[in-house]
């Protein structure tokens, strides 16, 4: 309870020393708040571009096309085993007629289709698999391969590797940015704290003299710093959100051109939750290397 | 309660401060000491409250040698001590009654138990009508009075003052003084340096005499010194032959 007391005491010296000198302290969240707005807003990106290949993929699909000429028996028999196999949750069959019928409503070729004299297509199996991953779906369609009757066996996955590589490339840089950028908060913090304990000085001497632990020294400037760091975090959200809102409204205008309903995803509870929580804890870490730095530089004499 | 034991002081920069000091101050006991400026008063007070460690030598204040002393324990030690400096230390980016505050927050006070008791320190160095007041827009004296109610809201049961009625007129020097006598009177143990002859006459209690960082006579109430024959037979020399100011206690004490 006295313990209580204290933090809540010193909380309410840390604000009244943050509005003591509004326009530094404004600068400084408003500069935290960029910095951190810089990575979150690119996880932001990644995530909504990630959600939208997995729109637009779909579920992967492999699909295989019989060699001319099988029969009705041959393929009942395939189809069957497909259905059995482990790895295949749903399997389709596509007869050749459907498959031209299809090309002819789809792709707008219907005159030249039209003037076949013969249907060209093979029979084609669409096979849905359970497991998702690139690794499965390659497994599973080097195995399809050496099965008899199978011409060819295609998985349509060239496209997911490269927006994967794309993402993990996008991924790497978003950390990096994330790392330097934490080091420059921790280091506005360390300065900040640095003047602090300078201009403070004789404060600090006297309370020394009069028996303060270093705890007690130590603590306003460690609240100092975690409440800038929670403060430029608030201010990064803001920026992120408001940044969202207004991409978003352009995004709709483009997005209606090409039929999709793509947009930004903005932040969940918990990605808020861990940004205000990670920007605390640097700026408490900042204000404790330069405590830890700067204070016992002042002894009393 | 504080015990020399032929303790050097050798600032860096090789002046010798304080030469072989031996002497004992007992629990409770009020003891002025004197000197020429630069004797060495500050410095001995200093080392009292572990704010300077002794060069050799050896300082023990409630049991624990300040020689050695680990820096995590030296706030609880400062905690027990009342410090009056001569410089007054007051912080000017505060009210004179949160000056007085500061050593209440450190230890933790509960809120109001706290301000109660810092009125009540104001009160006794009657500055209760200026708690509000910078401690700039304070008179020197007045500024004095505030450093000794700081130094005495914590009840602490050891007092150093360092000159605290240098800047003080007859009238306040003597209030003061009381307020001292008041804390003598309830097992308070005093060190104080001063070079005023007046309060030496007025309230009489043991002095040490420092001349050139070394300990000469020792006196008995009036300040002056006393033949050094019967000081010796009061207290065993040490080993050294060093006697160091120690005599019986006077009436005050
Ligand atoms: N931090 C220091 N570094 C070097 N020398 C010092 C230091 N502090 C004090 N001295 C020297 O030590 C000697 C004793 O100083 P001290 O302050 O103890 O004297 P004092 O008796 O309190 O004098 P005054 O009555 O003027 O206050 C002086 O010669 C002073 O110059
Ligand atoms: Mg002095």
């Amino acid at each position: 309870m006295k313990t209580l007391i204290e933090h809540l005491r010193v909380l309410r010296f840390t604000l009244q020393r943050l509005l003591l000198a509004p326009n530094a302290t404004l600068l400084n969240i408003l500069i935290i708040g960029i910095a951190l707005s810089l990575p979150v807003g690119g996880y932001v990106l990644l995530k909504s571009v990630q959600a939208l290949g997995a729109q637009i993929a779909g579920t992967p699909q492999i699909s295989v096309f019989l060699a001319s000429g099988t029969g009705v028996g041959d393929i009942e028999r395939i189809g069957d085993r497909l259905k059995q196999h482990a790895a295949i949750k749903r399997i389709e069959f596509v007869p050749r007629e459907t498959a031209l019928k299809k090309m002819q409503q789809s792709t707008g070729l219907s005159d030249i289709i039209g003037g076949l004299s013969q249907n060209p297509l093979p029979d084609a199996f669409v096979i849905h698999p359970k497991d998702s991953s690139v690794a499965s779906l390659e497994a599973l369609r080097d195995e399809l391969k050496t099965w008899q009757r199978f011409e060819h066996v295609q998985l349509d996955s060239a496209w997911v590797h490269k927006l994967e590589a794309l993402l993990d490339f996008g991924r790497m840089a978003v950390i990096i940015l994330a790392v330097l950028l934490s080091f420059a908060l921790v280091a506005i913090t360390f300065n900040t704290i640095r003047l602090q304990i300078l201009t403070r000085r004789e404060e600090i001497e006297v309370a020394k003299l009069i028996g303060a632990t270093d705890a007690f020294i130590r603590r306003p400037f460690l609240y100092f710093g975690l409440t800038q760091g929670l403060l430029g975090g608030v201010a990064a959200w803001l920026l992120i959100s408001a940044s969202l809102l207004l991409l978003n409204h352009t995004l709709s205008a483009l997005a209606q051109l090409y039929a999709s309903d793509f947009s930004l995803q903005g932040l969940t509870t918990g990605d808020s939750l861990t940004l205000l929580g990670f920007s605390a804890y640097l700026g408490w870490l900042g204000a404790w290397f330069s405590v830890s730095q700067h204070l016992w530089q002042i002894e009393p004499r | 309660m504080i015990r020399f034991n032929q303790v050097c002081k050798r600032y860096p920069g090789g002046h010798e401060a304080l030469k072989n000091l031996s002497f004992d101050i007992a629990e409770g006991e009020m003891v002025y000491l004197t000197g020429h400026s630069g004797a060495g008063k500050s410095t001995l007070l200093k080392l009292v409250a572990a704010i300077e460690r002794p060069s050799s030598g050896g300082v023990l204040v409630k049991g624990q040698n300040i020689r050695s002393i680990k820096p995590a324990a030296i706030p609880a030690l400062r905690r027990n001590i009342g410090l009056i400096f001569q410089d007054h230390k007051l912080l000017f980016d505060r009210s004179a009654f949160d000056n007085v505050m500061l050593p209440l927050q450190i230890c933790g006070f509960d809120h109001r138990e706290a301000g109660k008791r810092v009125r009540a320190a104001l009160d006794k160095v009657g500055l209760l009508e200026r708690e509000k007041a910078n401690p700039i827009a304070l008179s020197g004296g007045e500024q004095q009075r505030l450093c000794i109610a700081r130094a005495i809201v914590n009840r602490p049961t050891i007092l150093l003052a360092d000159e605290p009625t240098g800047n003080l007129d007859t009238e306040y020097s003597n209030e003061i003084m009381n307020i001292f006598k008041s804390f003598h009177q309830v097992g308070v143990t005093l060190l104080i340096s001063t070079h005023d002859e007046g309060i030496l006459r007025q309230f009489p209690a043991r002095a040490l005499h420092l001349r050139k960082g070394e300990l000469q006579a020792h006196s008995t109430g009036s300040g002056q010194a006393t033949d050094e024959t019967t000081s010796h037979s009061t207290r065993p020399s040490n080993d050294k032959g060093q006697v160091a100011g120690y005599s019986t206690s006077s009436g005050q004490a």
